[in-house]
């Protein structure tokens, strides 16, 4: 297999980065149906985690992300703490937007995720906008931008590719396609022949990955990144993958066909497909099962940690509003 | 103290701007040659392609691409070209910009401007004439200047540059070429009116070109022997309450003048703010003016059925005085 890499570790870092995308999504499920502490609706990523991983991890904690409503797991691939992210998911202090976000705004400009975003594409044309900022900074930052296969059907698809082509910007569109536009079939929604397509006719250079692969998806990422950071111009990846859970965490999914998602949990789970392609090159299974036990254990912990911590004080309701004419001042 | 117009104030303000802090750039449709109107004529000789930026006509592009490079560390000047299209990128500045700084939880800011120019100019119909300041004074997060003449245009966009929330910006598209004396030196703060005519009779109070006929109105007042005083808002959020209030404690008359659509119009806000406050002292009926709820047509005679005119504020004034002549 070429897209196999020769190093152990930064597979197994990769596998690493997955439980703990999983084990995040996971405990934030429970939070939500078995707890009740997450109180507004989740996203999960649960099925796409290869993605998170596999781009990610060729980002610089300077480096820019933008993402969507399902972004829990680029957001922590990117490198922001889980508790500060569970925190934000419960609305809590310390939460990474101090409660004011919740799952769907989550983001930690600190590590250079510039947001998560609840209209879907929106963040195509924002991202653009950031790598434009970085050309006139004149710094050697790059942009990654995440979106689902539903948001190639709307306007800021074309509006942002078409901006990057023009301005030569250098960032990495990702079509995470999990199949689904909230709750309908996107081929069933969509004309033409798909974002690698759309994305040519525009003038991006693009391409098609196995998304649940974890490293194809890192391989081929490596390769576009190694490009825009030698002042190439902006390319769309296709990343394939499948969303295992429903629209929210509280759709049952009931429009999917008996049994589809089952068959993608028993044959093509990103993470056993790692630990199989692991196996196969010599790497016991305990170390499966730690890795497994780690991520549980920390996300398990952040959960409890997170449901004990404050809600926000009242006051902040009317903070980072605007300065000027601010409703902290001015109540109306 | 150079004359300028309103168009040359606003340009000052930019290159100023640009000189001071490379960090400030523009961007929009067609700006490489000075924009639709020249308002950044020269601009991009001084300053070169990158900061004066060409955009392809993609409103919503633009808009979101200004939020993206605010949040990176740059300050972008967004031209919209006319209000009207910028309500392709309502989105954008609506639910992206205005809620960028408050959702995050303060990791950032917005230090934008979005230039929207506003009203009717002769015969350019429904979708090149609008005034939908009242719109964007609904929208919390945002900070909204209709300056009406040359100096406020140089000192509000300046202002609007140097501050760190994104402004709405709205140049009246027909008093480009309006002259008066620009001080360089003068600041504003948003949310101060501009008395522009003292009286003790009547308040007026307006905003953006209507404020300037309403210092028409006045004199015509004046000739009557009515002593009207005219308070130009200057900015609709934050606005000036204290001024307003004080001003209708002082003559117990008020009449609202704006060019955009009455109802629901940001008039029926100042009114409403009075009743609150300083209902007591009012001592004839409030008058508010505005577009009927109608649509602005292209035939000249028809356009103006669409228009506040000097005249009619005139008559308001003197109706809530009780002074209507026959």
């Amino acid at each position: 297999m070429s897209n196999r890499y020769d190093n152990l570790e930064h597979s197994l870092a990769l596998l690493e980065m997955m439980e703990r995308i999983r084990a995040f999504e996971e405990q934030a499920c429970l939070a939500a149906e078995r707890d009740k502490l997450v109180l507004g609706a989740i996203h999960p990523s649960i099925g796409q985690e290869a993605v998170a991983a596999g781009v990610m991890t060729h980002l610089r904690e300077s480096d820019i992300l933008l993402s969507t409503h399902r972004g829990h797991g680029h957001t922590l691939a990117k490198g922001s703490s889980s508790l500060a992210m569970m925190r934000e998911l419960l609305g809590r202090q310390g939460g990474c937007c101090g409660g004011k976000g919740g799952s769907m705004h989550i983001a930690d400009f600190g590590v250079g995720m510039l947001g998560a975003n609840g209209v879907v594409g929106a963040n195509i044309s924002i991202a653009a906008g950031a790598a434009h900022g970085i050309r006139l900074l004149g710094d050697d930052r790059i942009v990654v931008d995440i979106f689902g296969d539903g948001a190639i059907n709307r306007g800021p698809f074309l509006e942002g590719l078409n901006w990057a082509a023009v301005f030569d910007l250098p960032i990495l569109f990702v079509c995470e396609d999990n199949q689904y536009s909230a709750t309908t079939r996107t081929q069933t929604m969509t004309g033409g022949d798909g974002p690698v397509a759309r994305a040519k006719s525009l003038g991006l250079r693009a391409s098609e990955v196995d998304g649940n692969d974890v490293e194809a998806v890192a391989a081929v990422s490596q390769e576009i990144i190694t490009r825009l950071r030698a002042g190439g111009g902006p390319e769309l990846l296709h990343a394939k993958t499948y969303r295992r859970t429903g629209h929210t965490s509280f759709d049952p999914a009931a429009y999917r066909p008996e049994g589809e998602s089952a068959a993608q949990e028993r044959e093509n789970d990103p993470i056993s497909r790692q630990q199989q392609a692991l196996k196969e090159r010599g790497v016991a299974g305990q170390i499966f099962e730690k890795l497994h036990q780690s991520a549980q254990q920390e996300m398990t912990e952040v959960l409890a940690e997170a449901a004990a911590t404050g809600f926000p004080d009242d006051a902040s309701a009317f903070d980072d509003v605007q300065d000027i004419g601010s409703p902290a001042k001015e109540p109306f | 103290m150079p004359v300028m117009t309103y168009m040359e104030a606003g340009r000052a303000a930019v290159r100023l701007a640009m000189q001071a802090d490379p960090t400030v750039w523009c961007v929009g449709e067609d700006l490489g040659r000075g924009g639709v109107f020249g308002q950044y004529k020269g601009l991009r000789e001084e300053f070169g392609a990158a900061r004066i930026s060409d955009a392809p006509i993609s409103e919503a592009g633009i808009m979101g691409a200004a939020l993206g490079a605010a949040m990176v560390g740059t300050r972008p000047i967004v031209e919209m070209r006319f209000s009207d299209f910028a309500l392709c990128a309502t989105d954008e500045l609506v639910n992206q910009i205005a809620k960028a700084r408050f959702m995050f939880g303060g990791q950032m800011r917005v230090p934008l401007v979005v230039r929207k120019p506003i009203g009717m100019w002769r015969s350019s119909a429904a979708q090149h004439s609008q005034s939908l300041e009242s719109w964007y004074a609904h929208v919390p997060g945002l900070v909204v200047a209709c300056p009406s003449t040359p100096q406020d245009t140089f000192s509000m966009l300046r202002a609007a540059i140097e501050c760190d929330d994104p402004v709405v910006f709205m140049e009246h598209k027909n008093i480009w070429a309006l002259e008066g004396n620009v001080d360089f030196a003068e600041t504003v703060e948003f949310g101060k009116a501009r008395v522009r005519r003292k009286g003790g009779d009547v308040s007026i109070v307006s905003w953006s070109n209507t404020a300037n006929l309403a210092q028409d109105a006045a004199s015509l007042l004046a000739a009557d022997g009515i002593d009207a005083e005219v308070v130009d808002l200057r900015s609709l959020w934050p606005w000036d309450k204290e001024t307003v209030l004080n001003s209708v404690r002082k003559t117990g008359h008020l009449v609202v003048a704006h060019e955009s659509v009455a109802v629901a119009g940001f008039g029926a806000e100042v009114v409403a703010t009075v009743a609150e406050h300083a209902g007591a002292a009012l001592q004839g009926p409030v008058r508010r003016l505005g577009a009927p709820r109608g649509l602005i047509a292209y035939a000249p005679n028809l356009e103006d059925r669409m228009r506040v005119t000097t005249e009619m504020i005139a008559q308001a004034a003197r109706e809530t005085l009780g002074k209507t002549t026959a």
